[in-house]
């Protein structure tokens, strides 16, 4: 690990300011991949700025149609939240099977959004949930959100501040946990609101991506069949020594299936 | 002692110290003025070093040295312990590279150490480290053992022609050749069993510190063997044994990796030499991927040949051996030392193994776990289910057949085993009941319902344990009359604490909290060799109980001297007077003992004991495991459901321990089988597994409950009759998983699975047999 300074931010504007006035500043929230980065030495930010003391930045309502988790709520707080799982269980679901439970104690919604693994859980729940990212500056939609692999459309002086989704009629995500990491290979969240169907996935490609060909299909018929021969070509998703593309290509026609089967089920 | 005696569930007396945080491991030591060492590593996989530039490192904050490969070759220390003793194929002797600590004109493996910079913080180091500047002119490499010996292939070392390390032949050649000329059936495979790491929980490391005054070194370090370490090293520091100690704390696991005399050893010694402070050296976990040494990757051929009966006539292997680039003593022996294991527990009359050890651009290799006998297991457990199924004879039935009967014991294998005792036809059928053998195909016509294919498999696995050697142990009364037990083995987790202070306990009746357990100290403990074979037990046991029976026998002439009697009885640690009701406790002896007024005329004063034991004859543990598991059609994703297995390690000292064991080491069989593997790119050499990111470990989550039974059949050739249990359960899940992954999937004409078993390569498989 290389030196930095380490600033405890007091608030969002607080954080926000030390963001503009210092050199080569990063957030930290939970820093379950921010300091393995650093211990790496793949990473020599000149300051850190820790949200872990802003207290606004934590906790989960259920508003009019949404569920809104703030940016430092941890993993194990939406999955054992009450609330979450009456309203929107997959969520619960989804975060209850982050890592594992160290990391989803310390892990965070701001910090998973922001960081857009292409691995990572949040963002099929974020992009099949339809929700909104809203940051210090502005809302941003999550299909806006995700620009590719660790890239997404935060401007670097943004602070996440809550993610609100959807409430959908039903919901459901599956996901292939990595050999290794324990990360999504594939994880699809298929999301239905009224005549609408959402169905996003992550892990497969460079960042969570929708499925139109399969969205269209269920908005038709909503039964398994509908896509269990709707096949995403491997050419646009990621490889690695454990599971191809076309591996990732073909589970993430089964996982759709499996969603929509746990659905109608 | 009653609770505490030899056989009972004792809980490890080692557990609330280590789980409250209160182990001591290398990385908990510090001492005034230590510094920190960082290993520059070379980033191919081989490559002359062209120029060197160590100039701005020195320069930098903090840095009190950088060594390189010069620094080395001048310091007077000599190559690191090398492999001896095997020969080529003409004869000749084994090809041994020298091996410094560090390298000077070649790389031979990314992860090879080329310089060593120590500053008054790590950071200083790994920084200073960024500073150096290395050109290096890159080799073509070959990091494939299969590839490496072939002609043509990059050499690692340019006068070992072929990269030939050495060769081992082992069994009857002509027997097995005439065995095979008149068999009714031959059935060949070629095996690849994967490279594995031990990932142990505490990485390795070592903290040098050389005291000028006294000229004397001190090494504290993660290691198997103290005493053997000291001989190893003090050779490579050209001194004699008596100026290095070597001090081994707490070690969180090792099975094997930690063996060696490893190049960072002799680097914070020589730091420590330089810059007269103790130096300190803990590998990173991403630097442990790179620099520990890897356990497996062997490729064999072998053939089975049986009669018409089934009855097996002769079995041919050919191994190919990786042994990456540099060999200690103890990286070959997983070559030939445990071959003995592919005659299983099979009454084959004639084998032969034709051994090849090749050099590579890889890690130097070490011991894993089994160390060549989950290797052989698989192999000839494989080919057993394999000429099952080709014959169209139930795989537990064709065992049957050729099972050695107690009656026929001791039996000398067609390899170097003459198993002493055991009971193997009952342990199948124990196995059988256990697992509800005769249910399996309800259960899988159930399964293939719910869209999962599901196989059961079977392993029954022979091993040696404890081969001859020797073990010390002291027992030590102090004044109070309380213990301290020391002891040559050390552990790395196994609970040899809890083992030997049952043992002292039982049979000297002290209570457990009174016995201190004292090992790893090259400078406290007298005698011994180390952990490593399976032999702590069978070994280090019967060391302590020699040295308890000769405390017994002297604090019993103390006890008659006392009582005025010529002969007392000892049970239960009290000293009765024979036709009196006059007693002594072993308490009361011990302190009478540091009086002489107490003592028969020329006893010596105090009561210790020291033993040094030795065994000629090694011993068998085996056992029969059996596990089902269920493979999803639609991802290839496996469930294993049950998993059983009986056992006969001989006596049970602890059956919580043992049970220990045998998870432990089914769940690496597992691993390895489903997951684990070290992989290197094959052109560039890199390791493609550097981090638990890609290196798959399997969790608590994957595997059920695990049922063990123990069939105990007591040995002879150990003062306990127990038989080793490190192993034994690592060498039998490696071939019963694989067992189960084919049967899963025979029905679309598979009769293989290549480990690991990945969820893909499954997939693969049933997608190709779909599409076929
Ligand atoms: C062993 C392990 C296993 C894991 N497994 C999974 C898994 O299965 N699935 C999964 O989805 N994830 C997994 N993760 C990731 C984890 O769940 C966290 O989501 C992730 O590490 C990021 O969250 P964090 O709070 O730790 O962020 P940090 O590491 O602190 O930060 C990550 C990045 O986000 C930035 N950032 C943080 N907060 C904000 C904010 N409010 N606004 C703007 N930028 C911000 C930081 O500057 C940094 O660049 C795993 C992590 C580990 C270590």
């Amino acid at each position: 690990m290389h030196n930095f300074n380490y600033h405890r931010a007091a608030d969002v504007a607080d954080a926000a300011a030390k963001l503009t006035a210092t050199e080569d500043p990063k957030l930290l929230a939970g820093g379950m991949t921010l300091l393995p980065t650093l211990k790496n030495r793949l990473a020599a930010p000149s300051d850190l700025i820790d949200l872990a003391a802003i207290s606004d930045l934590k906790g989960i309502s259920v508003e009019s149609g949404e569920v809104v988790v703030r940016a430092m709520t941890p993993h194990a707080v939406v999955a054992a939240s009450a609330e979450v799982q009456k309203a929107l269980p997959a969520l619960a679901q989804l975060a209850g099977n982050i890592g594992d439970p160290a990391v989803r104690h310390r892990g965070t919604i701001g910090g998973s959004v922001a960081n857009s693994d292409p691995a990572a859980d949040y963002p099929a729940a974020c992009v099949g949930l339809d929700a909104t990212i809203v940051t210090s500056q502005r809302k941003i939609a999550a299909d806006d959100f995700f620009v590719g692999l660790f890239e997404t459309a935060l401007e670097p002086s943004e602070i996440i501040t809550e993610v609100r989704f959807q409430i959908p009629d039903r919901a459901y995500y599956m996901k292939f946990r990595h050999p290794a990491s324990g990360y999504a290979v594939v994880g699809v969240m298929v999301a239905q609101f009224g005549a609408k169907v959402r169905v996003a996935v992550t892990g497969a490609g460079p960042c969570v991506f929708r499925v139109a060909e399969m969205e269209a299909a269920l908005e038709k018929s909503f039964a398994p069949a509908s896509v269990a021969n709707i096949h995403v070509s491997a050419e646009q998703l990621m490889g690695d020594i454990h599971c191809s593309a076309a591996y990732r290509a073909h589970l993430i026609t089964v996982y759709a299936r499996r969603a929509v089967e746990a659905m109608v089920g | 002692m009653g609770e505490f005696a030899i056989g009972q569930p004792v809980t490890r007396f080692e557990d609330p110290r280590l789980l409250k945080g209160g182990g001591r491991y290398v990385d908990d030591l510090a001492f005034p003025g230590m510094l920190y060492g960082h290993v520059l590593r070379s980033p191919h996989a081989h490559a002359n070093i062209t120029r060197l530039d160590i100039s701005k490192a020195k320069a930098a904050p903090g840095v009190r040295a950088v060594l390189i490969g010069e620094d080395w070759a001048k310091s007077g220390y000599g190559d690191l312990p090398r492999a001896e003793g095997k020969k080529k194929r003409d004869g000749s002797p084994m090809y041994r590279p020298h091996f410094p600590a560090l390298a000077k004109v070649k790389v031979r493996y990314v992860g090879d150490p080329v310089a060593f910079v120590v500053a008054d913080t790590i950071e200083q180091a790994q920084d200073a480290a960024e500073l150096i500047e290395v050109d290096y002119d890159i080799l073509p490499s070959v990091t494939s053992v299969a590839l490496g010996s072939q002609p043509g292939a990059p050499l690692v070392w340019d006068d070992c022609e072929n990269n030939i390390c050495f060769v081992h032949l082992e069994g009857d050649k002509q027997a097995t050749d005439a065995a095979f000329a008149k068999a009714d059936h031959i059935v060949k495979k070629r095996f690849v069993i994967s490279r594995v790491t031990a990932a142990t929980m505490e990485t390795r490391g070592s903290i040098g510190h050389y005291d000028q005054a006294a000229d004397r070194y001190t090494i504290y370090t993660t290691l198997q063997r103290a005493l053997n370490f000291r001989e190893e090293l003090a050779e490579t520091l050209n001194i004699p044994e008596s100026r290095l100690r070597v001090v081994a704390g707490d070690i969180g696991g090792s099975f094997g990796m930690k063996s060696g005399v490893f190049n960072e050893v002799g680097l914070v010694l020589l730091a420590s030499k330089v810059t007269g402070h103790p130096v300190k050296w803990v590998s990173t976990r991403s630097e442990s991927f790179l620099a520990d040494a890897h356990g497996r990757d062997n490729v064999s051929d072998a053939e089975l040949a049986l009669d018409k009966n089934g009855m097996f006539l002769g079995l041919r292997v050919h191994n190919l051996v990786n042994m990456g680039s540099y060999t200690q003593p103890g990286t070959d022996s997983g070559a030939y030392s445990n071959l003995g294991t592919l005659a299983g527990v099979y009454l084959t009359p004639a084998i032969h193994v034709d051994v090849t050890a090749v050099y590579t651009n890889t890690n130097p290799m070490r011991p894993f776990r089994g160390n060549g006998r989950p290797e052989a297991a698989f192999v000839i457990e494989r080919i057993v289910d394999m000429a099952a199924d080709e014959l169209g004879i139930d795989p537990a039935e064709l065992r049957r057949r050729n099972l050695i009967p107690p009656e026929k014991m001791p039996f000398q294998t067609g390899l170097s085993f003459n198993i002493d005792c055991g009971e193997f036809e009952k342990i199948l059928d124990l196995t059988l009941e256990m697992a509800d053998y005769k249910g399996f195909e309800a259960r899988r016509a159930e399964a293939r319902k719910r869209g999962k294919l599901r196989g059961i498999g079977m392993s029954f696995t022979i091993e040696k344990a404890a081969s001859p050697g020797y073990e010390g142990a002291e027992v030590r009364f102090d004044r109070t009359g309380s213990v301290t037990v020391l002891a040559g083995s050390v552990t790395q987790g196994q609970g040899h604490e809890t083992i030997f202070k049952q043992i002292v306990s039982d049979t000297l009746g002290i209570h457990p909290d009174e016995i201190h357990y004292l090992q790893g100290d090259t400078d406290q403990v007298f005698f011994g060799e180390g952990t490593g074979g399976s032999r702590t037990a069978s070994l280090g046991g019967s060391a302590v109980t020699v040295a308890t029976g000769k405390v017994v026998d002297k604090a019993k002439k103390i006890a008659a001297h006392m009582m005025g009697v010529d002969e007392v009885d000892f049970a239960e640690g009290v000293f009765t007077a024979r036709q009196t009701n006059r007693t002594l406790s072993m308490k009361d002896v011990a302190r009478a003992a540091m009086s002489p007024k107490n003592l028969p005329q020329g006893m010596e004063l105090g009561l210790n004991a020291t033993a040094a034991y030795h065994t000629t004859k090694q011993n068998y543990p085996n056992g029969c495991h059996i596990v089902e598991l269920e493979i999803d059609e639609d991802t290839g994703q496996v469930e294993m459901d049950r998993y059983v297995v009986v056992d006969d390690v001989g006596n049970v000292l602890n059956p919580l321990l043992l049970k220990g064991q045998i998870i432990g080491g089914i769940s690496q069989g597992v691993g390895q089988m489903l997951m684990e593997q070290i992989r290197f790119d094959p052109t560039s050499g890199q390791n493609l597994t550097g981090s638990f990111m890609d290196y798959a470990m399997p969790h608590a989550e994957i595997f059920p409950h695990i049922d063990i039974k123990s069939n105990p059949v007591p040995t002879k050739t150990n003062l306990l009759g127990v038989k080793g249990a490190g192993e034994a359960g690592c060498v039998g899940a490696l071939p019963a998983v694989g067992n189960a992954l084919v049967d899963a999937l025979s029905h679309l004409g598979v009769t293989h699975v290549e480990m690991p078993a990945t969820p893909e390569r499954l997939w693969r498989i049933m997608d190709e047999a779909k599409r076929a």
